[in-house]
């Protein structure tokens, strides 16, 4: 077995535990490596791996390379993938899963995405609702600051046809709200 | 009047205002009330399920906990916005598979004295409640001002249609639902393949370039067959085309300049109502052109200043539509995935 030594046994069970977070029926090892999910993919040229290839690196148990990835981050939940795919594998199910993996782990390389992701969700878990100029000035600021001059003609173009709240707006159930996403965490991690 | 539970989702209060503020008028007339489901969350659109996946599901199910209960067990619930849509029926699909999914949700509402039992409520697109529940013949009746000329391209998206998980649409891929309902306005209906294509989703915000290109290949692709004004039914889809247009064009060295708005803002048209009442006017790149084709009128800005940041107008020759020569150069065809990838 020495020829496989840098391989821990976590890698091994990468497939498993992949399977196993996105849900009994991910359907995740039945993929047959036939190519119609990155064929289909309007993202894939920008992806690092297709989906049939990160899913196949997943079988070999190659985590590190899985876990940073940029695919599932530049997946836009399309599901053109998961309608053709003739094993009907819940392939924007396993980006989330891989997400939600790289995001624990720490494990992605670019943190633009994930970024994103973990602004929306505190901007859901303080107000409840997402608030899309909050939401934009933190992120465009910390990640693309020279994008802005090109962006601010939108910006104010949103704000004067008043399609931008300068406010968020809060849920009356907040607490209730968080005491759920409280205990959903801690099944989670159950 | 038939009752539905309304679901708006996040964007209907702030980028897609055009969107609720023309299908309140639009539904009223068409015998559909819509009752808010009180104190909704967001649906955490596709940036939650990549954090946490059980929260994320609690998270949808607030909303049909909520729905339930105000119900009675009697009404429906409907979304206008199709991340919001996908997101309420893939949750209510999965828990009613009781493989423990429902357990683990029912568990976290729980925690807020919530509960939800799947498959009582039925979930609808605003789109396909109009075309299946209220029918085309209802439509038809009140149009006074068809769309007669107007080239429109029936712009579905990717999550109304996908991944169908309440198994209401005739095609996931191309759908025909909303050539449906624009022919029934009168509107001449381009044949558009790419028309549950992505409109990047997120990714003007994590990978613009993505974003620029996707854009970029829909709004040709209109451009080629000589649309006027592309018809979108998802508050995101129409963000993405209409306030990235600009900075597309700047990236890319386009010129594009295809108008974008919602499917009701065109059916108050045709039903009559005033543009002002339909959100005209908050489009970056106006469809001013476009509605004068059927007579009618953006409303004005009071403040006169407001071109400076606004896209250039089409040209006054030409129909701003038609590009020089049609040798379909640049013609994208109406393959799936990246034509120039090919990548498996
Ligand atoms: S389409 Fe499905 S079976 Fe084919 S490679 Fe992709 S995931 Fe595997
Ligand atoms: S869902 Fe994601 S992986 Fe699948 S086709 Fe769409 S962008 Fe590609």
């Amino acid at each position: 077995m020495s020829h496989l030594a840098p391989q821990t046994e976590k890698n091994f069970k990468l497939m498993e535990q992949v399977a196993q977070k996105t849900g009994s029926d991910s359907k995740l090892e039945t993929c047959i490596q036939c190519g119609t999910c990155g064929g289909s993919c309007p993202s894939a040229m920008d992806m690092e791996h297709t989906p049939r290839k990160l899913f196949a690196l997943l079988r070999a148990g190659e985590r590190e390379e899985v876990l940073s990835s940029n695919t599932p981050w530049v997946c836009v939940s399309c599901y053109f993938c998961a309608v053709r795919c003739p094993q009907e594998i819940k392939i924007p199910d396993v980006m989330y899963t891989l997400k939600s993996m790289a995001v624990a782990e720490g494990a992605y390389r670019d943190s633009t995405a994930s970024d994103f992701s973990r602004t929306f969700v505190s901007m859901v878990e303080n107000y409840g609702r997402s608030y899309e100029l909050g939401l934009a000035t933190r992120h465009y600021l910390r990640h693309f600051p020279l994008r802005l001059p090109s962006m601010a003609p939108m910006g104010i173009g949103l704000l004067s046809k008043k399609r931008l709240n300068l406010k968020p707006k809060k849920i009356q159930g907040i607490k209730q709200l968080n005491a759920i996403l409280d205990r959903a965490k801690e099944l989670e991690a159950a | 009047m038939s009752k539905y539970l309304y679901y708006p989702g996040c964007s209907m209060e702030g980028s897609g205002k055009a969107y609720h503020n023309s299908l309140m008028p639009v539904c009223e007339k068409i015998g559909l009330e819509l009752q808010e489901i009180d104190d909704w969350n967001c649906c955490g659109a596709t940036e939650y399920l990549g954090i946490n996946k059980i929260p994320a599901y609690a998270l949808i199910g607030r909303n049909l906990a909520l729905a339930e209960a105000q119900s009675n067990g009697a009404q429906d619930i409907v979304a206008p916005c199709s991340a919001c849509y996908l997101n309420l029926t893939k949750i209510d699909s999965y828990m009613a598979k009781k493989n423990g999914v429902d357990e683990l949700i029912n568990d976290a509402l729980s925690a807020g004295g919530l509960s939800y039992e799947p498959g009582q409520l039925g979930i609808h697109h605003l789109l396909d409640l109009i075309v299946y529940e209220i029918g085309l013949d209802t439509v038809k009746e009140k149009v006074v001002r068809p769309l007669t000329g107007l080239r429109v391209a029936p712009y579905i998206g990717c999550m109304a249609p996908r991944y169908d998980y309440a198994k209401r649409w005739s095609d996931s891929e191309h759908p025909l639902e909303l050539d449906w309902l624009l022919g029934a306005l009168g509107a001449e209906v381009v044949d558009y393949p790419l028309k549950t294509h992505c409109c990047g989703g997120h990714m003007p915000q994590i990978g613009p370039d993505t974003a620029y290109e996707l854009i970029h290949r829909l709004v040709d692709y209109a451009e080629e067959v000589k649309t006027d004004i592309m018809v979108a039914v998802c508050p995101m889809c129409q963000m993405n085309i209409d306030a990235y247009q600009n900075e597309t064009n700047q990236h890319l060295g386009t010129k594009h300049k295809m108008p974008i708005v919602f499917f009701t803002q065109l059916m108050g048209l045709a039903f009559g109502m005033r543009e002002r009442d339909l959100g005209f006017g908050s489009e970056l790149v106006s469809a001013k052109e476009a509605i004068q084709k059927i007579g009618s009128e953006v409303p004005k800005k009071k403040r006169k200043k407001k071109d400076k940041f606004a896209l250039p107008m089409p040209h006054p020759l030409g129909n701003g539509i038609l590009k020089n020569g049609t040798n379909g150069k640049e013609l994208i065809l109406p393959t799936e995935g990246r034509a120039r990838g090919g990548r498996a």
